[in-house]
């Protein structure tokens, strides 16, 4: 008998988060038949991008990107989704919420309602229309009090519904991907990660990102606390004080609901230093959708929200 | 002692990443104890403690009540527990955190085996008034149980006992007493004020009669979990990386072995055997996005390529030659039960064994164990939370190491195929 070797080697702690990310994605591709990653250009997601290279290369990802659209993105982001794609080579799907609004399974009460929370519909109707049985998304634990208990694998119902009370237990690295006909799995290979790791993790990879998430001069509108961004779907009211002002986005979604804050940090390096004495989480500075009740993000995720 | 400030890219060492779990109840100050580690940690920021401000005034309280930042369902808000494992993070710029916070409840033993899994370290946490409970020999056996290798008791509540270095002593006393009986033999003690924060991460004035580190300081300077022993490698491969379709005809034979290292280390040219087929061959390379690692460690995820041209698939494993893992198609393992179905003896299971799978019969129940007394009692079925000695029967053979010895290859789950459910957890013996 040889001797075992004496470990010794400590992983960092980002090298840790990234090797656990890598082993989720290719537990994924082994255990599921048709998965598909989620893609939108956000900086979560651009993450998942390079973990799924460093799974999978010199490959092609076992499975597609996929972009739930709103119609109400930053161009700078859809515009730099499809660049990644197509530099990666990668097949990417994109299905609009408006394609729903026109077979009239998204009715919305306002045209300038918000539309995060109707994205579910479009993305079960795309989940149906490809049969995926694995939907990878860059959601993370530290994102909202309700994503705290999530599992990994998170099992959906034939309704896209999340119980709380009906997961699966997670026990070491032994997931369980098995899921029936019509029944989905989301997973989130950066569950364990916080804000500031995604950041961490930009700068270490040097990952290029949409230039919204660096400071840049804006017109903006302040209303109750936040600062809105003046656009073509956000236009100005009556008696609004349009600014010019520094801003950055720290997490870029629908247009209507996404806030920038006020920043100067025009690098992943001075997004860190400010992330890192920030004294706002992520969602309370800039979702203004989520902060309506405690426990909103619990409510869409039952009803099928990612 | 604050963290989050100080957190520049370089000059600081990166101590890489300490699970640990949190067992206790409620009322001993639990959620308390988490919430004043993330609040003196600096890691809640503004709009959170506001959010529990309001709700700690809603509910007619005096001051903030730090439990409040752990509390995360709205159905356990309504019931005013914790049902399920939640995740909290938190850096000191030199280490970055994971805690499992997971519910004392004896109706929740699988809550607690699901957060000790992935635990590197346990705070059991004791009443001061209270000292040692049936549920505190609970929380220590299944941390045993589950092979976690550290263990601190943090006896709260000292403002309620007058911060008495008796008290104190006596506990710590009671509690070595037990915990030697299960095989417990490294253990530390904190005395400690969870609500007012003394000798959690400042020492405070009011417990001057202890000398030993701080739970912060415990938390800093515990090893991390590969580094203390000599282990086996151990390498399940997940997926084959074969890129025939490629432009590149450099890469038509490429064929590359995809997985994370689980236990030991491996570096290119060391003999290896591929199970199950025994075959030997040696490492030609250790990958990562194309590029050559000259080693690798536990717990890193790489792809591995050989000298011989071997078949490979998902659900194999990679071992060094002359560390051979037991080959075995009968297992006797320690079994909790997880569903509310009780585990059948005359159907089949499946079991998961790394990224292996193997249908499964029940072969017998030895005995079922009395988590409060530890007692040995027989069993004919186990219902949900009991836990037992169990024997399988396995259609196929797994490459398996005793689960106190390697936590990677020594645990399995049990899926209910009619369900897809997972339904119990295993570690060999």
């Amino acid at each position: 008998m040889s001797t075992a070797a004496l470990s010794s080697v400590t992983l960092s702690h980002l090298d840790w988060l990234e090797s656990e990310a890598i082993h989720i994605m290719r537990e994924v591709a082994g255990q599921c038949s048709n998965p598909v990653l989620l893609f939108s250009g956000g900086k979560d997601s651009i993450c998942m991008l390079r973990i799924a290279e460093k799974a999978f290369r010199p490959g092609r990802f076992p499975f597609p990107l996929m972009h739930i659209d709103t119609g109400h993105n930053y161009r700078e982001v859809t515009d730099f989704r499809d660049r990644r794609a197509a530099e990666l080579g990668e097949r990417l799907i994109v299905r609009s919420l408006e394609d729903s609004m026109a077979r009239g399974t998204v009715v919305l009460k306002s045209a300038d309602e918000p539309r995060n929370k109707h994205q579910s519909v479009t993305l079960l109707e795309a989940i149906e229309e490809f049969a995926f049985d694995a939907c990878i998304g860059g959601a993370r634990r530290d994102e909202e009090k309700a994503r705290a208990k999530e599992r990994i694998f998170s099992f959906r119902d034939e309704f896209g519904q999340w119980d709380p009370k009906n997961q699966r237990p997670e026990l070491w690295d032994l997931y369980n991907a098995r899921s029936f006909k019509g029944e989905n799995i989301r997973v989130f290979p950066i569950s364990n990660w916080t804000e500031i790791d995604v950041w961490q993790y930009i700068e270490r990879e040097q990952l290029a990102l949409p230039s919204i998430y660096f400071a840049h001069r804006r017109p903006i509108v302040r209303r109750s606390g936040g600062l809105l961004p003046v656009t073509g779907v956000t236009p100005a009211r009556a008696g609004d004080t349009v600014e010019n002002l520094m801003v950055r986005f720290r997490t870029v979604g629908d247009i209507t609901c996404t806030a920038p804050v006020e920043s100067d940090a025009d690098s992943v390096a001075a997004i860190i230093a400010e992330t890192a004495i920030t004294t706002i989480t992520e969602r309370g500075a800039t979702r203004l959708d989520d902060q309506t009740s405690e426990a909103s993000m619990e409510q869409r995720k039952k009803e099928g929200y990612f | 002692m604050s963290a989050i400030e100080k957190l520049p890219l370089e000059d600081i060492p990166d101590n890489g990443l300490l699970r640990f779990l949190t067992c206790g109840s409620v009322d001993d100050g639990k959620s308390t104890l988490i919430g004043r580690l993330l609040f003196d940690s600096k890691t809640i920021l503004a709009d959170t403690l506001h959010a529990i401000q309001r709700t700690s005034e809603k509910r007619g309280l005096e001051g903030v009540d730090l439990s409040l930042l752990t509390d995360g369902l709205q159905a356990e808000r309504e019931q005013g527990i914790t049902i399920d494992v939640a995740y909290r993070y938190f850096t000191t710029g030199t280490r970055k955190y994971i805690i499992a916070d997971a519910p004392g409840h004896e109706q929740y033993t699988r809550n607690m085996v699901t957060a000790a899994s992935t635990a590197d370290l346990a705070i059991i946490l004791i009443d001061a008034r209270k000292g040692v409970l049936a549920q505190t020999r609970r929380h220590s056996y299944l941390a045993h149980l589950l092979a976690i290798p550290q263990i601190v008791v943090a006896v709260n509540k000292m403002d309620l006992v007058d911060y008495s270095p008796e008290v104190f002593a006596r506990i710590k006393a009671d509690y070595l007493a037990f915990a030697g009986k299960l095989g417990i033999d490294d253990v530390r003690f904190v005395p400690m004020s969870a609500l007012l924060g003394d000798m959690i991460v400042e020492r405070g004035e009011r417990l001057p009669w202890h000398d030993g580190p701080t739970l912060f300081e415990i938390l800093e300077t515990t090893p991390a979990i590969h580094s203390a022993h000599a282990e086996k490698f151990r390498f399940p491969v997940q997926y084959v990386c074969r890129p025939q379709d490629s432009s590149n005809p450099a890469l038509h034979d490429y064929r590359g072995f995809m997985g994370r290292v689980e236990s030991g280390e491996l570096a290119i040219g060391d003999a290896v055997t591929v199970l199950p087929s025994g075959l030997e061959t040696r490492v030609r390379d250790i990958q990562m996005l194309g590029e050559s690692l000259p080693h690798a460690v536990a717990e890193q995820s790489v792809a591995i390529l050989l000298d011989d041209e071997i078949d490979v698939s998902r659900g194999d494993m990679i071992v060094k030659t002359g560390e051979l893992p037991r080959v075995s198609k009968q297992i006797d393992a320690m079994l909790c039960w997880l569903a509310e179905a009780p585990l059948d003896p005359r159907r089949k299971y499946l079991i998961r064994h790394t990224t292996r799978d193997s249908k499964a019969m029940l072969a017998g129940i030895a005995f079922r164990v009395d988590v409060n007394s530890m007692q040995h009692q027989p069993a004919d079925r186990l219902a949900m939370n009991d836990i037992a000695r169990v024997s399988f029967k396995l259609a196929q053979p797994i490459f398996a190491d005793p689960y106190a010895e390697s936590r990677g290859t020594g645990a399995f789950i049990v899926i209910d195929e009619s369900s897809n459910n997972t339904v119990g957890a295993g570690m060999l013996l």
